[in-house]
């Protein structure tokens, strides 16, 4: 394994396994074993495992105190995201001059911002906006980073030298910079922000699933279902990634953690959402200017990015742990 | 004659590595310029404002070389960058090089000052926490580095400003330095200038302006290097080497200071390679929280107004700088662990 198949710099994902070699591994503890005879008339049997694996987890999951704890929080955020509308107090974008920048008050639980408006109907309603961006970019980074990386794993050869420099191109400008240049070709706008920040998420996803695939293709059953002459794209999706499963979930979980902080900085660079919708990184950049005048404009939507950040960080270094063998005897 | 073998095979991975940046480096110039020209709106009626004529437009892309056909202008881009001419700022008409120059130290000073920080920090924090593993101090440096990883940068820096410059008044709350005390440009580090110039007020006056800001964007990559720092020094404490200085009665800070941290340090180096690149990234962010006159500020307001030329040519800069410090990561990390030079050799 050559250094520049080293995964994603900088990443919060591989620390500790901070080689490729090492998340082959990771991935191998995932595959099926080496010994287990499948059946290759009867597709359910390669399912099999997989569940007893999902179970394997949960169980491993529901020990780790922080990982629940996230867990929870992060359905309550989604019911937030969903009944946001039903929830807030007042209209999110409906300004109120004479009343601007009034401390936290029982009427306005977290006070009102320069233009006079509810900042915990805001930050309510900022929810859903950064929910939905965190999943929708982490889809679009998903099904093209994992097709990639599993033809480029696959494949191998030139197919594979091809895709993967490309995404070293990719990585060699640091994403945020990627990801504002975007912006700056497809224009400002909150559904921009969700393309640019896809994008430049998918050669991470591409890395992993070529990682995982590598291992996985050399086991027997893969050899086997060759042989039995099943097509190339039927042994990828029905055999080789759903043993990659498990990686992919991890990473996507910590891919949303990062899709909203990057969703949050853009916003804060007035590239995201247009004005007067509420958005966590577009409050911070707007209310900036009241830094000492009225510090609670810039707490409460900063403490809401950070929470869910960290959640879904937590959240991910759990299913890490509770998938990664070696943790789980410990 | 092993030894001999060992040096070819490490001078042929060098020449290897190093070529595969040209390519990669080909290929982001492409990237960039397809976003800049081909994908983005037309820039004309950006700068020349909305009541500019058709006329106006034509002269004014035909002065920029943009009527030319699109390879034609990306090979004279190229032909240029590699002599350094990055082209001139649609606004100031100041050639992008120029413009690049006289931002350029102030993110570097905060860059390194940042990285310093991440540095003795997380390798401090990854020690301790390793050391004492499962005491209130590994579950302090682990609390502290969850934290680094999930704040946003953005959001720290104006929580320490609240901190340190509204409640504490210790610290002021953005620029590089008291424009009265600037020093002479020599190098365009301020503390370095103000070094030379043997001025004490200018040193101290960029120190604490650089403080908030270095803590600010260091956090995230200090959590990175402290988990990093944190697993390896674990793995190097279990290895039966460290058993065996031990056994020896050699004294506990020697057996952890000598032979577990030089061992765990491998891969922490790559990592603190690799976080120097993405705080170039952070710099956007942080600058402008701080009113820091570097390239991400810059960067920023060329990209809202559409001056591509100097969103081209910071993204190849940041792009180069990248790749040479990944590079030296690589090369530093091959040296001094042995066992990448054989997986090489098997590939190659």
């Amino acid at each position: 394994m050559a250094p520049w198949d080293r995964d994603v710099p900088g990443d919060f994902a591989e620390i500790g396994s901070e080689t490729a070699a090492a998340d082959e591994a990771l991935a191998m503890g995932t595959a099926l074993p080496d010994g287990e005879i499948p059946v290759f008339e009867d597709d359910e049997t390669l399912h099999e495992k997989p569940e007893k694996q999902w179970l394997e987890m949960w169980r491993s999951l529901r020990a780790n105190k922080a990982a629940l704890v996230s867990l929870v929080f992060i359905v309550f955020l989604v019911l937030i995201a969903v009944f946001g509308p039903l929830l807030t107090p007042y209209n999110p974008v409906e300004t109120h001059m004479a009343n601007a920048l009034k401390p936290p008050s029982a009427e306005h639980i977290f006070g009102t911002d320069q233009l006079g408006m509810d900042i915990f109907s805001r930050v309510i309603a900022g929810t859903r906006v950064s929910l939905t961006v965190g999943l929708l970019a982490v889809s679009i980074a998903l099904s093209i980073g994992i097709v990639l990386g599993a033809v480029a794993g696959y494949f191998g050869g030139w197919i594979d030298t091809v895709i993967m420099r490309v995404m070293d191109m990719m990585l060699s400008v640091p994403s945020i910079l990627l990801a504002i240049t975007l912006m700056a070709a497809l224009g400002k706008g909150i559904d921009k922000a969700v393309i640019a920040i896809g994008l430049v998420s998918i050669p991470e996803y591409a890395r992993i699933v070529r990682g995982s695939i590598l291992s996985i293709k050399e086991n027997d059953y893969i050899a086997a279902a060759h042989v039995v002459g099943l097509t190339d794209a039927r042994i990828i999706f029905r055999h080789v990634l759903p043993n990659a499963l498990s990686v992919i979930i991890v990473r996507a979980t910590l891919g949303i953690s990062s899709a909203v902080l990057d969703t949050a900085a853009l916003g804060f660079l007035g590239l995201g959402v247009q004005p007067p919708q509420a958005e966590w990184g577009d409050m911070l950049g707007r209310a900036r200017g009241f830094i000492f005048q009225a510090p609670h404009t810039l707490i409460f939507p900063g403490l809401a990015i950070t929470l869910t950040v960290l959640a879904f960080n937590l959240l991910g270094d759990g299913l890490r742990d509770a998938l990664d063998p070696r943790a789980r005897i410990k | 004659m092993r030894e001999r073998d060992s040096v070819a095979d490490m001078l042929k991975y060098v020449v290897k590595r190093v070529l595969m940046v040209i390519p990669v480096m080909i290929g982001v110039s492409i990237i960039v310029f397809a976003l800049m020209r081909v994908f983005s709106p037309d820039p004309a009626p950006i700068v020349l404002g909305q009541h500019a004529t058709q006329e106006s437009m034509e002269a004014w892309r035909e002065a920029n070389g943009l009527d030319e056909p699109i390879a034609q202008q990306y090979f004279s881009y190229l032909a240029g960058a590699l002599k350094g001419d990055l082209g001139v700022s649609y606004y100031t008409k100041t050639p992008v090089a120029k413009e690049i120059g006289a931002r350029f130290p102030a993110t570097i000073e905060l860059a390194v000052a940042a990285i310093i920080f991440a540095t003795i920090f997380g390798i401090l924090l990854g020690v301790i926490a390793a050391v004492k593993k499962n005491t209130i101090f590994d579950a302090l440096g682990s609390f502290i580095a969850l934290i680094g990883v999930s704040v946003p940068i953005f959001w720290l820096g104006i929580l320490f400003i609240m901190f340190f410059s509204g409640v504490l008044h210790l610290l002021p709350s953005g620029g590089r330095i008291d424009v009265l005390l600037k020093p002479a440009d020599v190098t365009g580090f301020y503390m370095i200038d103000a070094l030379i110039e043997g001025n004490g007020a200018a040193f101290r006056s960029a120190l604490v302006h650089l403080i908030q800001p270095a803590l600010a964007l260091g956090m995230y990559s200090m959590a990175i290097i402290t988990r990093m720092t944190r697993s390896s020094m674990l793995e190097s404490l279990g290895q039966d080497y460290i058993r065996t200085a031990r056994a020896k009665g050699i004294s506990e800070a020697k057996v952890i200071g000598k032979h577990a941290l030089r061992n765990s340090m491998i891969p922490v180096t790559t990592v603190i390679g690799l976080q120097f690149g993405s705080l170039l990234g952070g710099a956007l962010l942080t600058e402008s929280v701080f009113s820091w006159p570097g390239i991400g500020k810059f960067t920023v307001d060329s990209i809202l107004k559409s001056d591509f030329p100097v969103v081209q040519g910071i993204v190849l800069l940041v792009a180069v700088i990248f790749v040479t410090v990944n590079l030296v990561a690589d090369l530093v990390y091959a040296y001094l662990d042995p066992r990448i030079k054989y997986a090489s050799k098997r590939e190659g």
